[in-house]
């Protein structure tokens, strides 16, 4: 008995592990051909860095077996170099913190004030409008697309930061006033009422005694905002497709373009914009995950 | 009656960011796409504007787009194909991703020796930005790529190739070995690396709602003698219904808008076209930006639909339950 148990157990790690390779495997992959030439790659012969073929003493050509899969014979980290210096990783790096950082600072800003007017502040209708901001869960981005790129262009704003700190803002919006509801929901109201009867105005109850109690909200809702911006594409491929203002996701995906028969350096700018990413989630994972949960589970 | 009025500008002004963000940017736009929709129009400043009524939408759902310059579409698939692409994508995920997800939820929140490790390995890959994965995959699916090493490798490349070749019906062409050049292989092609991607997703949810059920009701189960598979169906399943809700919605919404992977995997959408991709094909590199509207209020109908229809399907089977 116990033993059918132990080797069920042991069947269930087993299938376990292997998910956990699918998932890792072709990141691995990854990072092993960033770091090969093509011909390392699909077999061919062996060259040096500026890619010219290399003789042996006998002046014949040093074929290289095909190494597809395997750890690089020789790390190439110039396909590192080559990836920063022909594309722009670090300008594209630096536009994604800035448009994200933004949109992330102007969904907290709005989200809070709209859901104190809606959670602590009484009137009539603030059901309705709560129920209104509720609709953006549903909105498909693609709403937007045509009216606000004729209106960016009209206004001759694309191509810039603005044009996507203030979509990603808003389209992060719903979500920013579900999670902080929840939040603000758990703020005992006798607060409110304390500091009303100190002579508190409203700015002064959501200033002094709100906000600084929504310190673990900002941080989800924040989380949630960075992780909608930071790998979009569609808004970022219309509305800011060329010039200095470009994010990491277009910028890798033209970068790629450039060099697509190229693997190496081609790995090289994915590796570039993948691990920032990874190590912020080691060190950030429950956080992360508790984001993610919040935005569905409410939903 | 002066502090009432005073009070109500502070609910507006509080209300002001957002609704102005909320208003101008998704409802305003919603209603000046199902006006454009109605209209024929290819310059932006719109000066060319002409009301031609639901023709857009004739259009699209007809074989006979035409670019910004009247001729022809070529090789475009027409929205009703573009729709169907979506829901097979959708249907796929709901009947393929959700049961694995789930499989996964069940087995990790039951304890097992290092779940968190698991978990935070599986939710990984929906960090990563999709044009990575889409070019991950274009390395794996291109000829001279990793899944044709690999079946190289096993020795059937041969047999596997004429047994596709044998099965492709939208060309005369053999099957040379590019998995995303072929209408028939394409789509299940994009669909490997969103598997990839979002199972972590939802097996992530899951697993949080199965931790909240309450311990004393899976105690009480046990004890009355019920086995693993009895206390997943009538307690852990029933209770977490509303999550495998969002889940059914997200999957399903989530393939109708679906855009990244397939504009990053391929390098021609249209052998797996997506109302986005033809979205963006039509609006952004044509300039027809009456039809594109069209597009963008479809979606925007079907979404709204999707999420209201799989509302009331949860909650008839709630109820049975109950």
């Amino acid at each position: 008995m116990k033993s059918a148990k132990s080797w069920k157990l042991a069947l269930v790690h087993l299938a376990l592990l292997v998910l956990v390779v699918i998932n890792l495997f072709p990141l691995y992959w990854m990072m092993t051909f960033s770091l090969k030439d093509n011909d390392e790659i699909f077999g061919g012969y062996l060259k040096d860095d500026a890619g010219a073929i290399i003789y042996d003493d006998a002046g014949e050509k040093i074929p290289v077996a095909r190494n597809m899969i395997g750890l690089p014979r020789t790390w190439r980290w110039s396909n590192y170099t080559r990836a920063l210096r022909t594309g722009n990783m670090g300008r594209y790096f630096l536009n994604s913190l800035v448009v994200s950082a933004s949109a992330i600072v102007i969904t907290l800003l709005a989200a809070f004030m709209a859901t104190y007017a809606m959670t602590r502040m009484v009137w009539k209708g603030r059901k309705m409008m709560n129920k209104f901001f509720m609709l953006g869960l549903t909105i498909p981005i693609h709403a937007a697309l045509v009216p606000v790129f004729l209106i960016l262009s009209r206004l001759k704003l694309l191509d810039t930061y603005t044009a996507l700190i203030v979509p990603y803002a808003a389209f992060s919006l719903s979500m920013g006033i579900l999670i902080s509801a929840g939040f603000m929901g758990d703020i005992p109201y006798d607060l409110d009422e304390a500091a009303f009867l100190d002579g508190c105005t409203e700015w002064g109850i959501f200033g002094r005694v709100i906000l600084p109690l929504m310190m673990p909200a900002t941080a989800t809702v924040g989380i949630y905002t960075f992780l909608q911006c930071w790998n979009e594409l569609l808004f970022a491929t219309i509305f800011v497709s060329k010039g200095e203002y470009v994010t990491l996701p277009v910028g890798v995906k033209q970068l790629v373009g450039q060099h697509t028969t190229d693997w190496g350096p081609v790995g090289a700018a994915l590796a570039i914009a993948t691990i920032p990413t990874m190590i912020v989630y080691i060190l950030l994972s429950r956080k992360i995950q508790e984001g993610f949960i919040a935005g569905a589970v409410k939903g | 009656m002066k502090k009432k009025w005073s009070y109500r500008l502070s609910v507006l002004a509080f209300l002001l960011p957002g609704l102005i963000l909320f208003v101008g940017i998704l409802i305003a736009p919603i209603i000046m796409s199902v006006y454009y929709s109605l209209n024929d129009f290819k310059a932006i400043s719109g000066a060319d504007m002409t009301f031609v009524g639901l023709n857009n939408y004739i259009e699209l759902f007809s074989r006979q787009l035409t670019n910004d310059k009247g001729a022809l579409f070529a090789n475009v698939n027409y929205m009703g194909d573009a729709l169907i692409n979506a829901l097979v994508l959708g249907a796929l995920s709901v009947f393929i991703q959700l049961p694995l997800a789930l499989l996964i939820a069940l087995k990790l929140s039951k304890g097992i020796k290092g779940e968190r490790a698991y978990l935070s390995i599986y939710f990984m890959p929906v960090l990563i930005s999709t044009v990575i994965i889409g070019q991950l995959w274009m390395n794996i699916y291109e000829p001279d790529g990793l899944l044709n090493s690999a079946l190289g490798a096993l020795g059937v490349k041969e047999q596997v190739f004429s047994w596709i070749t044998s099965h492709i019906h939208s060309t005369k062409m053999p099957f040379k070995g590019g998995w995303t050049g072929y209408k028939e292989t394409a789509l299940i092609a994009a669909f490997i690396p969103i598997l990839w991607q979002y199972v972590g997703y939802h097996m992530l949810l899951m697993y949080a709602g199965i931790k909240g059920v309450p311990a004393d009701l899976l105690e009480a189960a046990q004890l009355d003698g019920c086995t693993e598979g009895q206390v997943n169906r009538h307690i852990v399943i029933p209770y977490i219904k509303p999550i495998l809700k969002v889940c059914v919605i997200f999957a399903v919404t989530g393939s109708l808008k679906s855009f990244d992977l397939i504009y990053t995997l391929m390098k021609d959408t249209r052998r797996a076209e997506l109302p986005s991709t033809l979205m963006y094909k039509l609006t952004f590199l044509n300039n027809r930006y009456g039809l594109g509207s069209a597009i963008a209020v479809v979606l925007i109908i079907l979404c709204f639909a999707f999420a209201l229809l799989i509302s009331l399907a949860f909650k008839d089977r709630g109820e049975k339950v109950a």
